[in-house]
């Protein structure tokens, strides 16, 4: 460092103290905070059964079952694996659907701009929030128990678990819908239906759509994850050939859900794109 | 009065004054108005008729029928019933201390579904934190290992984290720890992208200001990018132990820790009030996540702001 800088930094030391001499408490934040996430991080590392040993027996246990997974090979059952992908899918579109149906009702009880008393709009919300809370196999859990085990199960417990999230989010596109359409409606004689019909659906009607793609696609993941408990579609094989050890079943099984989800997500864009058109990528 | 289509309305004393058009004209307009209106409705007409078309295909397939729906609607009214009344047939809430009667052991359990998907979210956020400025378009050494980072994220986000954990118990044994390593995995691919879209969108001029003084691509990373996203990253990653405080709650289902097996114990051999009581504990809890993790944002953001 040359003499003239040094000479800068005593000047610049002089001028602003508060930057080069800052409080203990803000300089060590940082650090303290650091090391309590960490030291709670190895305290949890103990605490659930974390060691070498078994760290290094599971990584060579995993290696083997990877080698195990190749090729991915489908044996005969090729065909009951498509219909359960199918299955998958149905899943997945009833299931949105059915909770976009519900939720839009109840969505625009939720919202602020069409319900102003909080009397009826809290309890809705935390009503859509407790459903939230809960996660779809849980439902999807309790449904098998209600309606049996099949796919008839895991379309309810999505349709659920969805219903929750998809009337926050309906509620929330519809508090953001412009206020000025729905008051010419109403300034030319039209009545509440009116109103919704034509000032508020032409403005909300893109963002549930896409919304509903988006959740769509998601639910593509769900499905599978609800059949491991028994609600039909791909899971349920997939949680059986994991179960017995056919590896290069499970391995074509995870395939086939990749390229789905993938197709999926391929389609949903260009829909999406279709539906909203460009003032979405603006 | 004067309207520019013929029947629109007639709306009495209108003051404005609007040119019309002659006839000739008039007619033309309202043709091309027609056409353009019944080529959207044909077209919106298309779409229901396919979107329609698609839902039966897949009540068939997902078997589908609206009567048993009827008939079953009840039973789940009545589940719902079952699941609030005690043993003895009381409602649930008239003795607390009996509904609640393993609070103890539930606690507990709770307490190690949020250990897991803490030490997961902070394992996955450290691995997906060191792969993200590989996946970056901005920032990647190299293409060819920016697209093997980005598949590699793909697929651990896109095969669903029971379906690791499934596989992890085989490996690793049952336990908690299985229920770790599954959401870790998950949580690299899901931060990773999300990180990694952070990082595409930075101001580059600090990158190349610090690059002009020879630093090297690590130094690049830590004082030019790290500075403008360490915020945003601390906020994905608590939306994300968010999330995964959820999906641990079920990692008990496959045997990999937490208060999944206590759950589906309870609703498998059909312990109704436990079901509602663990429930609630796993709501209250979520919920409480939720709120700490909203309040810890708002003030990373905060103090971001004033700085």
């Amino acid at each position: 460092m040359t003499e003239r800088s040094m000479l800068e930094t005593e000047g610049l030391r002089a001028r602003y103290p508060d930057i080069f001499e800052r409080p203990a408490s803000s300089r060590l934040a940082w650090p303290a905070m650091l090391l309590g996430a960490v030291t709670i991080f190895v305290v949890g590392l103990i605490h659930l059964g974390f060691s070498p040993i078994r760290m290094w027996n599971g990584l060579h246990e995993l290696g083997w079952i990877s080698m195990m997974m190749l090729p991915p090979n489908p044996g005969s059952s090729l065909p009951l694996y498509l219909s359960a992908l199918g299955e998958t899918l149905s899943i997945a579109l009833l299931g949105t659907t059915l909770a976009a149906v519900f939720a839009f009702p109840v969505s625009l009880l939720a919202a602020k701009n069409i319900v102003p008393s909080n009397i009826f709009r809290f309890p809705i919300r935390r009503f859509l929030d407790t459903i939230r809370g809960v996660d779809t196999l849980i439902w999807a859990l309790v449904w098998i128990n209600v309606v049996g085990l099949g796919p008839f199960a895991g379309v309810l417990a999505i349709a659920l678990s969805d219903f929750g999230a998809l009337g926050k989010l309906f509620s929330e596109a519809i508090e953001g819908a412009d206020k000025k359409q729905v008051e010419g409606i109403r300034a030319s004689g039209g009545n509440v239906l009116h109103e919704i019909r034509f000032g508020l659906m032409p403005q909300v009607f893109p963002v549930i759509a896409g919304q509903m793609l988006y959740f769509f696609e998601s639910n593509t993941r769900s499905a599978t994850i609800i059949g491991i408990v028994g609600a039909g579609g791909i899971g349920l094989q997939l949680a059986e050939q994991i179960r017995v050890l056919e590896w290069q079943k499970v391995s074509f099984l995870i395939l086939m859900i990749l390229i789905a989800v993938a197709a999926i997500d391929w389609i949903s864009s260009k829909l999406r794109f279709a539906i909203i058109g460009r003032r979405a990528v603006a | 009065v004067i309207h520019l289509f013929p029947g629109a309305a007639d709306s009495g004393t209108m003051a404005i004054a609007v040119t019309i058009l002659p006839d000739q004209q008039l007619a033309a307009l309202n043709d091309i108005y027609r056409q353009a209106v019944a080529r959207r409705r044909l077209r919106v007409t298309l779409g229901a008729a396919v979107f329609f078309a698609a839902l039966v295909i897949a009540s068939v397939g997902a078997e589908v029928n609206l009567k048993t729906l009827f008939t079953y609607f009840g039973h789940f009214v009545s589940y719902f019933d079952r699941l609030l009344t005690l043993d003895d047939g009381r409602r649930v809430w008239t003795n607390i201390p009996e509904w609640l009667w393993g609070w103890k052991k539930w606690s507990r359990l709770l307490g190690e579904t949020i250990l897991i998907s803490y030490v997961g979210t902070l394992s996955g956020a450290a691995l997906g934190f060191a792969l993200n400025f590989l996946a970056a378009e901005n920032t990647s050494p190299g293409p060819r290992l920016r697209f093997i980072i980005k598949r590699l994220m793909e697929f651990c986000r896109t095969v669903p984290d029971i379906v690791f954990a499934l596989i992890f118990v085989i490996a690793f044994g049952l336990g908690p720890m299985a229920g770790v390593l599954a959401i870790t995995i998950h949580s690299i691919g899901a931060l990773g992208k999300q990180y990694a879209e952070m990082v595409e969108n930075i101001d580059m001029k600090p990158v190349e200001g610090l690059r002009s003084t020879g630093a090297s691509w690590i130094a690049c990373m830590r004082f030019a990018v790290l500075p403008q996203v360490a915020a945003g990253f601390a906020s994905y990653t608590l939306l994300r132990f968010e999330i995964n405080v959820r999906s641990a709650s079920v990692m008990g289902f496959v045997g990999a820790g937490g208060i999944g097996v206590e759950l589906i114990t309870a609703i498998r051999k059909f312990y109704y009030s436990d079901v509602s009581a663990i429930l609630l504990m796993i709501i209250l809890t979520v919920f409480v996540i939720d709120i700490g993790t909203g309040w810890l944002r708002g003030r990373l953001f905060g103090q971001e702001r004033r700085t």
